[in-house]
Formats: C-alpha cells, structure tokens, sequence
C-alpha cells in the first residue's frame, strides 16, 4: 500500500520508542521479530541496553522508530530514565504467563506516567501468547461473559493473566493494549502500527500531548483485531507495509 | 583407570645450573644452534646461585635414580634409536645437548642427555615403579627442567590424561602421576576414548525429575565433567555453578561450605586439597567462597587465576561497594538475584578456562596483525573524531585488539578487557543483537568502586564472507569487528554514537576497514607461514613489556575441541612448570609420548613451544630461536606497543 505514492517522497519523522517490563517478558524478542522477522529460543538476556532502528511506512508518512531495548533486570532499572526520557512511545510488555509481570508492567506504566514526557504513548503488550492455548477470543468471550470464569487458568494453559483483567487495566489508564507473540509472530506488527498510528503527527514535530481517549478507543479496536487474528495472518489495517 | 601398574609414566630430568656472569639468554640446546638471537632483548639478569638442587628434586618426586640411563638426545642421536635400557641421564661430559650461551662460548657447558623413545620404554621400564631421574653434576650457563612423561595412564588420555592426576605433595602435582602405576605393554599408544568425554564436557544437566528418579544418573553426569565452579556466599547460599541445578548438587554445596567454615572458624584459610583425580582450589573474596574442581591439570596458582576472573565478572556487574553493602545489610543475601543475568557471562567465562584460554593462561591480550602504518592509520582516525567524554575507544577483531585509544594517565588491564571481550565474543546476548548496545560496566581492573559506560557497535563487513570462512578457520564465528567506546558519563551514548559513526565513516574513506577485513580473512598464521619448515606445531609467545601475546593458528594440529584442550595442558603445565616457587628456571623442557615441548622465559618474553614428539631437542631450540627472531622482526606489527594516548576527560567521576 505505501508502494502506491511512493512517487512523493513521504515526510519521514523519527519516532523514540522505549521498552520496558521485567526481565525475561519478551522484549528483545518482540523487537526482533519487529525488525527483523525473527525468533531465537533461549536468548540471553540483555545487558544494559540495544538501541534499533526500523522504519514502518504509513500511507502518509514514515516512521523512523528509534528502539530502546532495555534490560529487564532490578539492577538496571535505575538507567531507565535515560531511556524514556524524550521518547515518544513506550512498550510495557509482560509475560501473560507470569502474575508478577502484570505488577511490574503496571509500576513501569505508573512512572511513566509520573515521569516521561505528558505525550507518551504507552502500549500495554502481554508476550508469550503461543504458550496460551485458549484462543483470545474463547478467553475474551468468557472474560465478558462471566467475571469470574477466567479467573481459573483452563486446564494444560500456561495463561495466569486473563485479557480482561489486563484490558480492563489498559482501559482505565488509556494504554494501547495487546497480546502478543514473538515467537509466532502473532500481533507484533500491529503493536507498532498502533503506536506509529497513535502518535500524532503534530507531536512528531511539535509537542502537542496525544488525546488519552482517542488511544483507548484505538485500544480496544486493536486488540479486538488482534485477538481475533490469532494465526498471525491478520494483515495491517492501516496500511503500514513495514 | 588401572590404579595398579609397575610405570610411573613420568620420569623427570632436570639440569638446573646457576651462572655466575651474566649470559645472554639464547636458547641453544645443542652446539650448532649458536646463532645469535637477540642478545640485547634477552639479556637478563642471572641469579648468581639457585635453589639448592636437593630440594627441586625433592619437588619433582624424583625419588629414585637410574644410572644406568644414559640415552642421548642430541646431534647424532634421534630417539628411535636410542638404546632400549630406559633411563634418563644427566652427564657433565657429555656435549651432545648441551646448554650454553653462545656468544660467552662458555666452556663450561650442561650437557642433557634424556628420555628414551617412548617405544622403548614401553618394553623396559619396570624399573620406572615411581619416578625416575638423574641428575648429575650440572655446570652453570641456563637452567632446564626437563621431565619425560612415558606412556602412562591405562586410559590413554594423552598429555590431557597424563596430567590428570594429583599429587597433593609438590607443587607440580599435575607432573606426579601419585600411585597410577600402569602395565604398560597393554596401553593402547593412540586412544582417543576420551574424546568423546570431553565434548560433552558444555553439555547440559537435565533437570532433576520430581520423584528424583534420575538423581544418581545425573550426579555421574555431574561427577564427569572435567571441571567445575562453584561460588556461593560466605553464608552457604549458592550463587553460581557451571554444571547442574542446585537441588541436584545441594549437597556437595553443603559440603563445601562446612569445609569452609570450618577452617573459618580457625581463623585459618583453606587454599586447596586434592580428592582423588581432582584438584580443589578455594578463593575468598570477601563475602564469597569461590571453588575451583579440575581434573584437568592446571596448577593451583592457574586455577586461582581463573576463579579471581570470575570473581573479576561479579564485581563488573555490582561493583565492590554494592557487593559489600549487600551482605553487609544481610549476610544471608541471595546474591542470584542481584546478578540475574549475567549466569550466561559466568558460564562462558567458566567455559573458556575448561576449553583452555591462553589468554588468561598468561593474562596478556592477542592484537590483530597489522602493519604499523595501518595500525597507525586507524588509530588516527578514532583521534580525529574523539568525543570529550571518552575514556577508552577500541576497535576489536573477534576478540583481537586492532586499535586502542586510552587517557594518558590510565592503562588497560587485560583482565578488564577480557571480560569485556566474553561479554561481546563469547556470551550470545550482545553479539546477537543487531544494534548497537549500552552498557554499564564496572571494570575491576581500572576502578572496582564505580560503573563505566561501553558503547558498543559491531560491523557486519565480514558477512558476505562467513559462509566461505567458516571452512577456513574454526575461530570464525568470533570474527566480528567491535567498536567499543567507554566513558564515565551514563549519558553519554548519542556522542558516543555519533563518534562510531564518524569512525567508521573515517575509516571507509581512508579505506581501512577492508584492511582490517583481509586480516581478518587472513587469520591466524600457521606455525610453517612464519618460519617456512619449522618443526613447531604451536607456540605462545608473550610479551611481558606489553601485556600481549602472539600465536599462530590452531591448524592444522589443534582444530578439534579435545586437541585444543590437550595444547592448552601443555601449556599450562609448561606455564606452571616454568612458574613454579622455587623453581627459578629460565628454560623448561617436557617431552611426552606426543609431543616435546618448552618453555623459556627472559624479563623481556615468555615463549611456549611444541612440537611433535619425534622431535629432536636442538631441533625444538632451533625452532624456538626462529620464533623469537620472528616476533621481534614483526614486533611492531604484533603487538600493540603503548596505544594512543589521548587526552581524556579531565574529571572523571564514576556512577556507584
């Protein structure tokens, strides 16, 4: 689709986007499935931080984002700020499989929301979906239906975080919210369209803060469009070809 | 392993001479080896008196001797043909080897006469029921210890198995073969059994199944690695071991600490103790008891290099007062928490001492060769692009110095660099990532109290070239260029960045990364492309001025795993034979069924050669002249001399 214009050269901006979450979630594999469609099992873990590139092509614009992937482990933490400090977007990633993910993932979103710049747009992203055999929407189907059913993880799923109870969460705080797999590669493509979709264009030169709720509605949309495409074959909506 | 046996395996020899003036130190074990090598580099000082010779031997376990050993090694003689009554000799008469320093013409001259064929040996040795040797009336010029292991060791592990086992009584416990005694008309000459051993050495524990039905099979897993490392705190808790999960090997972790609280508690500090085949080194480190269990021969000293380099790994990721804060708060702390992470660092350090590490063997970098206007060229070009905040900047070659850039006031310490260089070539985590990296560091070396910062960026103009090279060189996987800048400032990383950029820019236009590639590409030398038909099969060679040291390639000798491993024995034993206390030797000597080897250190160098075991003695000192006359003919292209100084940042305040 980008191909279509590409006579005209599309105004290019670049894009800070930072993630964080805890160690062991998933982010250096949600970046390398993002840059470079790929997958390792067993990746050691980061050690301080890896600074990426990739370029996603809107209809009217590219998007150069500038990647921070940032350790997950306690003793970084205190380097964060280095990191989120003037970026634009930030993906807070869990693991859908551990609870204590979920609690870190929602401090992180809390700093961020005390310390990084008003505009950000953050990203709730839960990993490891491949490890959940519920289907999405099995499990946000029963998630509307019944508050209490999903509470108890079915049987041979490695899922300890419902949809709903992270959607729910990204709904109050107005995050972009999502489930995801690097290995499989389901929703990862779209977590980034989201947020170079998200981001206004005023913002990328200017500094106007992004409207929180017009995210959220975005949020739900996405997510629904994610769930459903849980092979991974959901093209892009919006038209990024990246 | 036969326990029982009538064959030492071993017999030592060892002439040890003092001189009284002083003798230019080049090596020549036979008369016609008198060209002149490099007098004013060698010149050294001479200990006018050594150690009395009684207690060397005393060290040596040379117990027993047999004169009526009288074979030569010299001109003449090769050892095939040498008479078949097995037994070393010494003999100040004789000038067939003979020790001396050529351009003195000392009269006086050490004549060796050693070590009979393996062959013969093997048929005629009962005599040999513990070691064995001769020492006679040595005069003066050079001191050589030489030592024959025979064919030992019912297992036939070769130089590796030759040296696995312990004496706890000298020092050289890994030269004493102890009470394996071994008949040896049934030993196999050339058994590669454990080959096959030592490349499961890296493989991984399974995990202990829930009934712990498999325990015992996966302690024997346990108990068959070469080595291990443990480290745990000073209250018991474990913080790291190479091999096996911490419910399989509580244990032994318990045991561990009970020893060493024992002797804690007696205000004492254990240092080491044998137990069977394997050798147990113990380090304390402030809150940390560090073990060390080989049975893979290295000296005691050698071992506790390698556990002060894993120590050297916990202290770059915490820092000293972080570590000591932790267990000052609470002595029970769990220190894996703190160190998440950074398990895949201590495990490939641990691995790179269990295959063998010539660089930690003799704490000295290796340099890509370049010629020197190259090198002059490159280091240029990191000056004219210098960001105020740097304080070292450094181009590596998989793992190879190219360039380095330091402040005047500060040097680089190779223990420094080679955590560095496990972090970015042997760890996975940074080498895999495709951009660039930002990383905290404290270097230990340089200042234990505070983080540095390493911007990191490797260059990818080898990749076209990988599927070719990885038939070429089985280094290749390392084989990519690194830029590192290093400052003190943690926001330093966009200058820091802009910097690379503008190295690698500058470099492109001057052209020399394709320089820096053809190196690559080029390797290592063998043995034979720098002295045309040397007998050498590999040789280290480091420079004591410079911290660095020179090698040729693995091949084509050396290219598996266990072939490896071997050579690296050899030279550990060489390195601690050379090393030892008392010894006080310039010239080392040790011939095995496989291989003869030497080692000779001067205050300029330190030189470890092999070569095959057919070969001759002045053969082998012939060689090792050529190396010296190599190194220093290239000395400008091999080493690093100095670095570029630069003016680093004036203040330099570190983050804790």
């Amino acid at each position: 689709m980008s191909d279509s214009n590409a006579s005209v050269p599309k105004p290019s901006s670049s894009v800070k986007l930072v993630l964080l979450g805890e160690a062991a979630v998933g982010k250096s594999s949600l970046v390398l499935r993002f840059v470079n469609n790929d997958f390792q099992e067993n990746k050691e873990p980061t050690i301080g931080a890896a600074f990426l590139t990739q370029k996603c092509q809107l209809p009217t614009r590219t998007i150069k984002f500038e990647i921070w992937d940032t350790a997950g482990q306690e003793r970084f933490a205190s380097l964060a700020p280095m990191y989120y400090r003037n970026a634009q977007s930030a993906l807070v990633v869990y693991d859908l499989t551990k609870p204590s993910s979920l609690t870190k993932a929602k401090h992180w979103v809390a700093e961020l929301q005390r310390q990084a710049s008003p505009g950000i747009v953050i990203a709730l992203v839960g990993n490891k979906l491949d490890l959940c055999t519920a289907t999405g929407e099995h499990d946000a189907a029963e998630a509307e239906n019944s508050e209490t059913a999903t509470e108890e993880p079915q049987e041979g799923d490695a899922r300890k975080i419902t949809t709903k109870e992270a959607k729910d969460y990204a709904e109050e705080e107005g995050l972009l919210f999502f489930e995801t797999s690097a290995k499989d590669g389901t929703g990862v493509q779209e977590v980034f369209n989201a947020i170079a979709n998200a981001i206004p264009e005023t913002q990328l030169k200017g500094s106007r803060p992004a409207g929180a709720t017009g995210q959220a509605g975005q949020t739900r949309d996405e997510g629904r469009v994610n769930l459903n495409a849980n092979a991974g074959a959901g093209g892009p909506k919006d038209g990024c070809a990246c | 392993m036969a326990s029982k046996a009538t064959l030492n395996s071993e017999q030592a020899i060892k002439s040890e001479t003092s001189s009284k003036n002083s003798g230019p130190p080049h090596i020549s074990l036979s008369k016609e080896d008198s060209e002149d090598v490099g007098d004013d580099l060698l010149r050294e000082d001479w200990k006018p008196e050594l150690p009395p010779r009684r207690s060397t031997l005393e060290l040596m376990n040379v117990s027993q001797k047999s004169p009526t050993s009288s074979l030569r090694i010299g001109i003449t003689t090769t050892r095939p043909k040498l008479q078949s009554t097995a037994t070393t000799a010494l003999s100040l008469a004789d000038a067939d080897g003979q020790l001396h320093s050529d351009e003195l013409q000392r009269n006086s001259a050490t004549s060796l006469r050693s070590s009979p064929s393996h062959k013969s040996l093997r048929s005629h040795t009962p005599i040999y029921r513990s070691r064995s040797g001769t020492i006679s009336e040595i005069d003066d010029t050079t001191s050589i210890l030489s030592y024959h292991h025979l064919p030992g060791g019912s297992d036939a592990e070769s130089i590796l198995g030759d040296l696995l086992t312990t004496d706890q009584r000298s020092p050289q416990w890994l030269f004493s073969h102890g009470d394996r005694h071994v008949k040896q008309d049934e030993m196999p000459f050339d058994n590669n059994e454990p080959t096959a051993d030592f490349n499961r050495e890296f493989d991984e524990i399974p995990d202990l199944v829930e009934d712990g039905s498999n325990e015992a099979e996966l302690l024997q897993q346990w108990e068959s690695k070469r080595k291990h490392f443990l480290i745990l705190s000073a209250a018991g808790k474990p913080i790291f071991n190479r091999h096996g999960s911490d419910n399989l090997i509580s244990g032994y972790i318990g045991i561990t600490q009970t020893i060493f609280s024992f002797f804690e508690s007696s205000n004492d500090q254990l240092k080491s103790f044998s137990a069977g085949k394997s050798r147990f080194v113990a380090l304390t480190r402030g809150p940390l008891y560090l073990v060390a269990i080989s049975k893979l021969g290295e000296s005691d000293s050698q071992l506790r290099v390698q556990l002060d380099s894993l120590y050297m790994q916990i202290l770059s990721t915490l820092t000293l007062p972080t570590l000591e804060n932790l267990f000052s708060k609470r002595p029970s702390t769990d220190l894996r928490r703190p160190l998440q992470g950074t398990e895949s660092l201590l495990a490939a350090l641990a691995d790179s001492f269990t295959r063998g590490s010539p660089s930690t063997l003799l704490s000295a970098l290796e340099c890509l060769k370049l010629r020197k206007r190259d090198r002059e060229a490159i280091n240029n070009a990191m000056l004219q692009v210098k960001c105020k905040d740097l304080l070292y900047g450094l181009i590596v070659a998989g793992g190879r110095l190219v360039s380095v850039i330091r402040p005047r006031s500060h040097s680089l310490h190779p223990g420094d660099l080679q955590l560095i260089f496990n972090m970015l070539f042997e760890a996975g985590s940074v080498k895999a990532s495709e951009g660039e990296s930002w990383i905290p560091m404290c270097l230990p070396g340089f200042n234990k109290n505070g983080y540095l910062y390493m911007y990191v960026r490797f260059l990818d103009i080898l990749k076209e070239k990988e599927s070719e090279e990885v038939h070429k060189s089985t280094d290749t996987t390392e084989d990519r260029i690194a830029i590192l800048l290093i400052s003190a400032n943690r926001e330093g990383f966009y200058e820091l960045q802009k910097m690379a950029t503008e190295v690698i820019r500058y470099l492109e236009k001057i052209d020399k990364l394709s320089t820096i590639k053809s190196a690559i590409i080029q390797g290592r030398p063998t043995t034979t492309d720098i002295v045309p038909g040397t007998v050498l099969q590999h040789f280290l060679y480091k420079s004591r001025g410079n911290l660095q040291y020179v090698m040729p390639s693995y091949e084509p000798s050396f290219i598996t795993l266990l072939g490896r491993r071997r050579l690296l024995s050899v030279y550990h034993a060489l390195h601690a034979g050379v090393h030892a206390k008392t010894g006080h030797l310039k010239v080392y000597h040790c011939i095995s069924r496989e291989h003869v080897a030497l080692a000779w250190i001067t205050p300029m160098f330190e030189l470890y050669c092999i070569a095959d075991g057919s070969v001759e003695r002045n053969a082998l000192a012939q060689a090792a002249n050529k190396v010296i006359e190599y190194i220093r003919s290239q000395e400008e292209r091999v080493f690093i001399i100095g670095g570029v100084v630069s003016h680093g940042p004036s203040t330099l305040t570190l983050d804790e």
